[in-house]
């Protein structure tokens, strides 16, 4: 018994989180509709992504309660690999202006 | 002695504690994620490139049916995550009737959502949108999508078969609170993609 209600007292304490999440999930779909450019829609939707990316990894993953070791290998890893992912972008734009059915 | 407390101080003088103090299986499925993740980011940067690089990328995401539907998705799958943490806790305290009850809410939530990912699929397929062709432009929006929708697909159902399987060896007694945990771990990643596959996928392609 004593064990249900504890089990209980777990979703009551991630509830919080969990309506953050829902309440960025909505305001992602409300300034969708809004008149942003392609770019600052991008960035802002990315931004609010982070967050929530960020709220479940370190609440409901666990990670915020886990060794900072843990979250010093992962994290930097993952950013770093990242980062470096975006040298694509430069050609990617590249093609859209120079292709010939541009000119 | 306990399984953390050899994660936390070694096994006598043949093993070295971990610097991360949790079990080996934690920390391998944490890197799996770490792996996988690289590999979600790939799909998504590499349709960055191809958004940018066309200059006819097609929008045709209607408010209703596809966001709706999409917001419906995401409550499920936000849900399915709270469900998992009950079942993680419930079995960290040895009851595994409520344990088993979260682990099957969550795969009830898992199912839910892939059919409502298929029900988006069958209604984009029905509008013309093939993996090499679309009616409205970029013939390569339909293999950005189904790739990372599809790939997003997999992870769930992969998910949900596995939490059965995690599910019915912990109620036989043939695994420990600490796989429910791992298997958690799993669930919850699947949760933190599709944060990103909405805004990117479907939210900068909606139909105006």
């Amino acid at each position: 018994m004593a064990a249900s209600a504890k089990s209980g007292n777990v979703i009551a304490r991630y509830l919080p989180v969990y309506f953050v999440l829902l309440a960025i999930s909505f305001l992602e779909v409300f300034l969708a509709y809004q008149h942003f450019s392609t770019a600052g829609l991008l960035a802002v939707l990315l931004f609010l992504a982070v967050c929530g990316g960020a709220l479940a990894v370190m609440y409901f993953m666990h990670l915020a309660q886990e060794r900072r070791s843990l979250f010093l290998t992962l994290i930097p890893a993952i950013i770093f690999v990242l980062l470096m992912m975006n040298m694509i972008w430069t050609d990617s734009f590249r093609l859209l202006h120079m292709r010939p059915f541009a000119h | 002695m306990s399984e953390s407390e050899v994660a936390m101080h070694g096994n006598g003088a043949l093993l070295e504690a971990s610097p991360y103090a949790i079990p080996s299986r934690k920390l391998i499925m944490w890197l799996f994620l770490l792996s996988d993740a690289v590999t979600f980011a790939a799909l998504l940067f590499g349709y960055g490139y191809l958004r940018t690089a066309s200059s006819d990328w097609p929008t045709p995401f209607k408010f209703n049916p596809s966001i709706l539907n999409v917001m419906i998705m995401t409550i499920v799958l936000i849900t399915s995550s709270l469900t998992m943490l009950g079942a993680v806790d419930a079995a960290k305290l040895g009851d595994k009737l409520k344990a088993k009850r979260f682990l099957w809410s969550t795969i009830l939530l898992g199912v839910i959502f892939a059919g409502l990912h298929i029900r988006e699929w069958l209604s984009l397929i029905d509008e013309g949108v093939r993996l090499f062709q679309n009616p409205w432009g970029s013939p390569l929006f339909g293999a950005a999508f189904f790739s990372i929708t599809g790939m997003h697909l997999l992870h769930v159902t992969c998910g949900f078969v596995a939490i059965a399987v995690v599910s019915r060896l912990y109620t036989r007694g043939r695994l420990t609170a600490g796989h429910v945990e791992t298997m958690g771990l799993y669930w919850h990643f699947v949760d933190l993609v599709w944060m990103f596959v909405v805004p990117l996928v479907y939210l900068l392609n909606i139909s105006r």
